[in-house]
């Protein structure tokens, strides 16, 4: 095994014989990158001496866009930035522009809210497990995880009539209820999907080749993650028990029991193992949700016109790839005067330099796939 | 003159049969896989998807062939050619079936009974490589250069244990023809008596062939398509043809080495023969379809510290046990 103490000896041996470092450039239109990220790394052998990341291949200036157009105006497009996950998205934003005001949202549209939320968790790290499962090279599990996924996706459809951008929420609470169908549906999603998590652990929790390619991988300890400012799973993979839901909570979870799963080694097999338990988790909410969903309406009175005082804000939420926060600045118009996006994809991957160096090509994927982006994010 | 008919018959039947067999494993791997995979898998050209081989096949050859400009033009078009040739050569020694009689005439269903047979098959497959270190150098691009250097490294290590792991059933038989070592199998096959031979065979086997889950060359996920990244049309075709005839090759060779050739009760022996591959082969896919890849240095280090010692190991039993037991 070629570890980072062995650097310096090929190092050595590279000089003596004349042979050169072999700059390959992976991506953007590289089936693993997750997107349009753009790698160029630098071997030695198969061994990674230095990575460089190049983003911004799909900005398309969401951030500006919010200064010119009004607070509701923007919700559909804050569906594009994690499009994996796109009613994560909506609540960030909706409940950001709530915190410039004192409305009281009903309690049903928070458990709905939080309910889609992690319906929407479950989306996403299916679409992870699914991608990072090929990336290693098994191909049924992504299979699986999309067929589950496609269940998801019929349930937005049953709510909101969109599939993946969905512009779930409003401004108040939600746009209308939703239909009795939904309910029925996810129920019956929540009593399948248990099983069907079970069925990928045994496919890869405690096979030998998965565990031989994730185990002592791409280890970051918790002092580094935190100097990173990673969240979400990747941090918590590390050990460090921070979630938003539970540190700083919104929407109806302050009412939800759930675990927060850590990981010890920060290592690919640990985040594995925190995104496997978090789908459980989500399902547990799902289902306390659907218990406890009280009655009454889906949205509180709001004014015609949002016209927030002005000051600035920042909130952010437990996305499920980390922390999703806004900072927008009122100047007491209706259009916004500053929106800036915190996007956990992008600072998540500022630790794959850190994460990569002096393991092999086959690891920087199955890296990236553990840190799980999503470029439409990273580069907004 | 009739002689020389029923050689040639027997050369189209057993290369063509060779090659339609390997353009139907493509169609077989793809509805194994669907099974696996909780779907449907190819199903609308002709019952069955039957016809989709030969949909694929024509839609392929009416590609336009793309060669980079970079690239070293002879050796590129001939590298897949060379991957092949040795691929459906080496099938010529394994026999598929007993003795017939056409025109009056005894003929032996094997292409051509070597007397080193088992050498013959190991020259070729070695010879195989050299398409792909030739087809990933003349792509004069980096990812197909990864992967040749990796199907070079990978294939030379796992040739080792692949002729060691026979070895075992050439000593109990006493010969190196697979005609003699069919025959040597008439009471029971040499599963029983080689079980760690049988194994190491099977993993070797995989590796040999760059299956999953030693698929390196041509992972996909990390090097794009490895050393055919660049190939297309018919020429990516015939690099995948080959892979699926060294597969039936390797099969129909644990099928004769392991598994009693084309013996078999009630059925006639070619079918038994054919069983007994599409068995290998359904295990190839099984196996595709559940298992993840290994990286290269494990896979180098499984190779060298794992499986050769104990090919060795199963040498020096299966040395003794003929010395002492007889």
């Amino acid at each position: 095994m070629v570890g980072v103490a062995n650097v310096s000896r090929i190092e050595q041996q590279s000089t003596l014989h004349g042979t050169e470092e072999l700059v390959i450039n992976m991506g953007p239109q590289h089936p693993s990158t997750h997107g349009v990220l753009r790698v160029i790394l630098k071997l030695d052998g198969e061994t990674v001496n230095d990575l460089d990341c190049d983003i911004g291949y799909l900005h398309r200036g969401t951030e500006k866009i919010g200064e010119n157009i009004n607070y509701t105006m923007f919700i559909p497009y804050t569906d594009r930035l994690d499009y994996i996950a796109a009613p994560s998205n909506n609540l960030a934003w909706v409940t950001a522009v709530e915190k410039f005001f004192d409305w009281e949202i009903p309690m049903r549209a928070q458990y709905i809210r939080s309910m889609v939320g992690e319906l929407s968790r479950i989306a996403s790290h299916l679409l992870w497990l699914a991608t990072h499962a090929l990336d290693i090279g098994a191909m049924t599990v992504f299979l699986w995880c999309f067929r589950e996924r496609e269940m998801v996706l019929d349930l937005f459809e049953t709510a909101f009539g969109g599939r993946l951008t969905v512009n779930a929420f409003r401004l108040g609470g939600l746009h209308e209820d939703v239909p009795d169908k939904f309910l029925q549906l996810t129920q019956e999603f929540a009593d399948i999907f248990p099983s069907r998590v079970d069925d990928y652990e045994t496919l890869l929790t405690n096979n030998r080749i998965w565990l031989q390619r994730t185990r002592d991988v791409g280890i970051i300890s918790a002092e580094d993650a935190m100097d990173l400012g990673l969240t979400g799973p990747i941090i918590r993979g590390s050990g460090v028990k921070w979630d938003l839901r539970r540190a700083k909570p919104y929407a109806a979870y302050p009412y939800l029991d759930f675990v927060v799963p850590i990981g010890e080694n920060g290592d690919i097999y640990d985040r594995y193992l925190v995104r496997i338990e978090e789908l459980r988790q989500s399902i547990y909410i799902i289902q306390q949700c659907l218990e406890q969903l009280p009655g009454g309406p889906v949205s509180c009175k709001t004014p015609r016109t949002i016209k927030p005082p002005e000051g600035e804000i920042y909130h952010s939420i437990e996305n499920p790839k980390g922390e999703f926060g806004f900072y927008i600045v009122s100047d007491g118009t209706t259009t916004p005067y500053r929106v800036r996006i915190r996007p956990p994809s992008f600072i998540n991957l500022g630790g794959l330099k850190k994460l990569c160096v002096g393991q092999l090509v086959a690891d920087v994927v199955a890296i990236i796939g553990s840190i799980d982006i999503v470029l439409g994010e990273c580069d907004r | 003159m009739v002689t020389l008919l029923i050689i040639l018959g027997k050369v189209l039947v057993g290369f063509g049969g060779l090659l339609l067999l390997a353009a139907y494993m493509t169609w077989m791997e793809r509805r194994v896989f669907a099974l696996v995979q909780v779907r449907v898998g190819p199903n609308r050209v002709g019952p069955s998807g039957l016809l989709q081989p030969i949909a694929d096949g024509i839609k392929l050859m009416f590609k336009e062939t793309i060669i980079p400009a970079q690239a070293d033009k002879v050796i590129y078009v001939l590298a897949p050619a060379v991957t092949l040739i040795p691929a459906l050569a080496a099938f010529a020694v394994v026999p598929f079936g007993d003795s017939v009689t056409v025109l009056g005439q005894k003929v032996d269903l094997v292409l051509a009974d070597v007397n080193v047979g088992i050498l013959y098959i190991f020259a070729m497959a070695g010879i195989g490589v050299y398409g792909i270190v030739l087809g990933s150098w003349a792509s004069n691009s980096k990812y197909p250069l990864i992967g040749g250097l990796r199907s070079a490294a990978q294939l030379i290590s796992y040739e080792l244990s692949l002729g060691m792991s026979l070895l075992g059933v050439v000593m109990i038989s006493g010969t190196l023809s697979l005609k003699g070592i069919v025959e040597g199998q008439a009471g029971m096959p040499y599963i029983v008596l080689q079980p760690l031979g049988f194994l190491l065979f099977v993993i070797c086997m995989l590796a040999e062939t760059n299956r999953a889950p030693f698929d390196l060359p041509e992972a996909e996920s990390e090097l794009t398509g490895g050393f055919h990244t660049e190939y297309s049309s018919m020429h990516f075709a015939v690099y995948s043809i080959a892979e699926y005839c060294s597969m039936i090759t390797l099969s129909a060779v644990g099928a004769t080495f392991f598994l009693g050739g084309w013996r078999g009760p009630l059925l006639p022996p070619v079918l038994w023969f054919l069983i007994k591959v599409l068995a290998f082969m359904f295990f190839f896919m099984w196996l595709r379809a559940s298992t993840p890849r290994l990286r290269y240095d494990q896979l180098m280090g499984f190779g060298w510290k794992v499986l050769l010692p104990l090919s060795i190991v199963n040498v020096i039993l299966t040395a003794a046990a003929v010395v002492f037991i007889g």
